[in-house]
């Protein structure tokens, strides 16, 4: 090997641990916020993520049938319809079933695997048992090679480019707006919240219903590295909870610490090992640091 | 004995039709039933008290309809159920019509092993047809083998099984395994191997396989051989180490979601035919839906039967199946070795005369079928297909273009000497 294939090998692993990092944290960020911020364990979560996958598809078929002259664009706006397909159902999921359980976080626990199970077979009965596959956008394809042996993949560009963009966005909604403001006080003290006048049952349902939201988007990004069907969701669901729980469950500045550790972890030890053994020694360095400190990488500060 | 059943696979399809307007006609479909039921008593073909009556025969389909696995089976049990229904036009099984019992595996082994228990033992079913993964054969294999009932099982599959009680219909592992590898080497001049797998049972016992034909018998090298966790989504990493072994051939057997970021995932990291040979056992037109012809166009699967095979059986199949399920549908090598499945049995009992389950396993060795569209199969002493293998190249609308084909039956060897 020469220098400069090493030089290569160097930065596509490099990139390669960056890309897992801003997967790991996308799908991530709407689980941190339900999980973190309001204590719910969403099982679903990987059911809304393909909420998102399956509008990809929809928009795609539908775009090629009617309007096959935006092709390249209807990407970017299929993202947008997938936030808010999968905000609306996690309004009236929240309604219908989350409100009533706040009080009895291992109920949630049931209720959301069931929500997932019940979602799963409605895609299920829709779209047929087999995945599908979208017609992605022709610029999404492919690799950018600045120099000779070097390939930098497009899709993990711009799913990097939206992890920036949908963090960036939830940190300025969380400490730089009113909403953030009336999440934080009721994730501080629920009870305090409510006697100084915040509506926090509306609270609760605009934050679940964002968290929902931005798994949509995480998986309509996703249609880009992975597969859509039925059950694609669950594939991310172990690895989105993992990152959330590491990282602290109600900083948000934790999940991203958290997903870069794992996703360098796990991308490092993966090329040196064997893919097996490499999510072997991830789980039980993750374990291993959870034991010592059980509060996450990161803890919020506050009084209970 | 042969001879006669040949006859009969051959007027099967040309008489369908006119056998399904017959149908239309209750009288004379009794009057040709019972003259069937005098030739072939009840108490005589079913002495093992089987759901067997003078008109109708009992049999049950195992697979799962929810859950995971979902994806792949539903084209098996589409199969299934249009062989049976053109069976049925052409008036049955020894004069009796085919009647389903359908049981929901839902992708889960145990609940695999209570249905089939039920089946057996409940409902007496005279064939199962079903399973899919090697997980739920073996979960049910002890029950038809203790209840002594019949499965035809349609998955191409790791070997090192063969049971009275059931009859293979999909490929073993050497069927598949070696005359690609052998093509690859002789054709693309492929010395160096990458072996790539999901992480359980059937991936692992045929790479094992591959290795060891790569090594001892074609004097090549194994540069690297790598297994992931079922469903993984992120092969970044191993796609460097395959920039860095830099093989002549990838052999990839991923399977299910993590299948679909695998090739995608390739095709980003800029690894295409054009500059990667790569051989898989484990894409069929089935999983080309989810990946999308256009993310691995031009690597190669090697299989026994692809959609696109030019041939007058293989046609009216895919005709009638794409009558019955729509025009988008497409048919893997798994739905036409589930088709068999039907076809088969019926052979097996008209030779045998009897339904009997001893008897039809029996019967078994040396059962032929012309009408198969992958061409002729046979059933071998083990109770596997001799069958071709066969190398297609993919394409960007999904399907596969046929490249090469075994100019002989490849014999079933369920125990490979040397493979071990």
């Amino acid at each position: 090997m020469t220098a400069s294939e090493i030089w290569n090998i160097v930065m596509m692993q490099g990139f390669a641990g960056l890309s897992l990092f801003s997967v790991l944290l996308l799908m991530g960020l709407g689980l941190a916020i339900i999980f973190g911020q309001m204590g719910v364990i969403n099982m679903a979560h990987g059911e809304f993520m393909t909420i998102g996958a399956y509008t990809i598809f929809l928009a795609s078929t539908l775009t090629e049938t009617y309007a096959p002259g935006l092709m390249p664009y209807y990407f970017l706006i299929a993202i947008g319809i997938a936030f808010v397909l999968a905000f609306a159902v996690g309004w009236m999921a929240e309604w219908a079933l989350i409100r009533h359980l706040y009080r009895r976080p291992l109920d949630t626990l049931l209720a959301t695997w069931g929500l997932s199970l019940g979602m799963q077979q409605i895609f299920r009965s829709t779209f047929g048992a087999k995945e599908v596959s979208p017609t992605l956008p022709e610029w999404l394809m492919g690799s950018w090679s600045p120099a000779e042996g070097l390939d930098i993949p497009i899709n993990g560009l711009f799913v990097l480019a939206l992890t920036v963009l949908v963090a960036g966005g939830v940190f300025v909604m969380l400490y730089r707006s009113r909403w953030g403001l009336r999440v934080r006080a009721t994730v501080a003290n629920r009870t305090m919240a409510n006697a100084i006048g915040i509506n926090t049952k509306k609270t609760d349902r605009m934050t679940f219903a964002i968290g929902c939201g931005i798994a949509g988007v995480a998986g309509a990004a996703f249609t880009t590295i992975g597969s859509t069907g039925p059950t694609s969701g669950s594939l991310y669901i172990v690895d989105a909870f993992l990152v959330v729980t590491f990282g602290g469950a109600a900083s948000l500045f934790g999940t991203v610490a958290s997903a870069f550790g794992i996703a360098q972890a796990q991308s490092i030890t993966e090329f040196f090992l064997t893919g097996s053994m490499a999510k072997v020694i991830t789980l039980l360095a993750i374990i291993t640091i959870l034991m010592i400190r059980p509060q996450g990488l990161f803890a919020l500060k506050v009084r209970r | 004995m042969s001879s006669k059943d040949d006859r009969k696979g051959l007027e099967s399809l040309s008489r369908r039709q006119f056998n399904m307007g017959l149908a239309a006609l209750p009288l004379i479909g009794m009057s040709g039933m019972s003259m069937a039921n005098t030739q072939f008593p009840t108490a005589k073909v079913n002495t093992t008290k089987l759901a067997i009556t003078d008109t109708e025969v009992t049999v049950g389909q195992l697979h799962s309809a929810t859950g995971t696995m979902a994806i792949s089976e539903t084209g098996s049990i589409q199969a299934e159920r249009l062989a049976i229904e053109q069976i049925n036009a052409m008036g049955g099984v020894l004069g009796r019509q085919i009647k389903v019992i359908q049981e929901d595996g839902a992708s889960d082994w145990p609940t695999f092993a209570e249905k089939s228990k039920k089946l057996l033992v409940n409902d007496r079913v005279a064939a199962v047809f079903g399973c899919w993964t090697s997980a739920s054969r073996k979960a049910v294999l002890p029950i038809f083998e203790k209840e002594n009932g019949m499965l035809y099982y349609p998955t191409f599959y790791e070997g090192l099984e063969q049971s009275k009680n059931v009859i293979y219909t999909g490929q073993e592992a050497t069927q598949q395994i070696i005359y690609g590898l052998d093509w690859v080497q002789k054709e693309k001049n492929a010395k160096s191997f990458f072996l790539i797998g999901s992480d359980y049972i059937w991936p692992r016992t045929s790479n094992k396989i591959a290795r060891k034909h790569i090594e001892n018998f074609q004097k090549g090298k194994v540069v690297g051989e790598e297994y992931y966790p079922l469903g993984h989504t992120n092969f970044n990493s191993l796609i460097n180490k395959i920039k860095v072994a830099k093989p002549d051939c990838v052999y990839a057997i991923v399977v299910g979601g993590s299948n679909v970021a695998f090739y995608k995932q390739m095709k980003a990291a800029g690894i295409t035919a054009d500059k990667q040979l790569l051989l898989t056992i484990s894409v069929t037109e089935d999983e080309l839906l989810g990946i999308g012809g256009e993310n691995c166009n031009g690597f190669y699967a090697c299989m026994k039967y692809f959609q696109s095979l030019d041939n007058a059986n293989n046609k009216k199949f895919v005709e009638a199946f794409k009558a019955k399920y729509g025009a988008k549908e497409v048919i893997g090598d798994v739905t036409q070795a589930a088709y068999l499945g039907p076809w088969l049995w019926k052979a097996t009992v008209e030779k045998a005369g009897s339904f009997d389950i001893d008897k039809v396993a029996a019967a078994s060795p040396g059962i032929e079928l012309k009408t198969a569209p992958e061409g002729y199969v046979k059933i071998h002493e083990n109770h596997h297909l001799w069958s071709k293998a066969r190398i297609g190249q993919i394409q960007s609308d999904g399907q596969f273009k046929l490249i090469a084909e075994s100019p002989n039956l490849i014999e079933p060897n369920p125990f490979p000497k040397g493979y071990q």
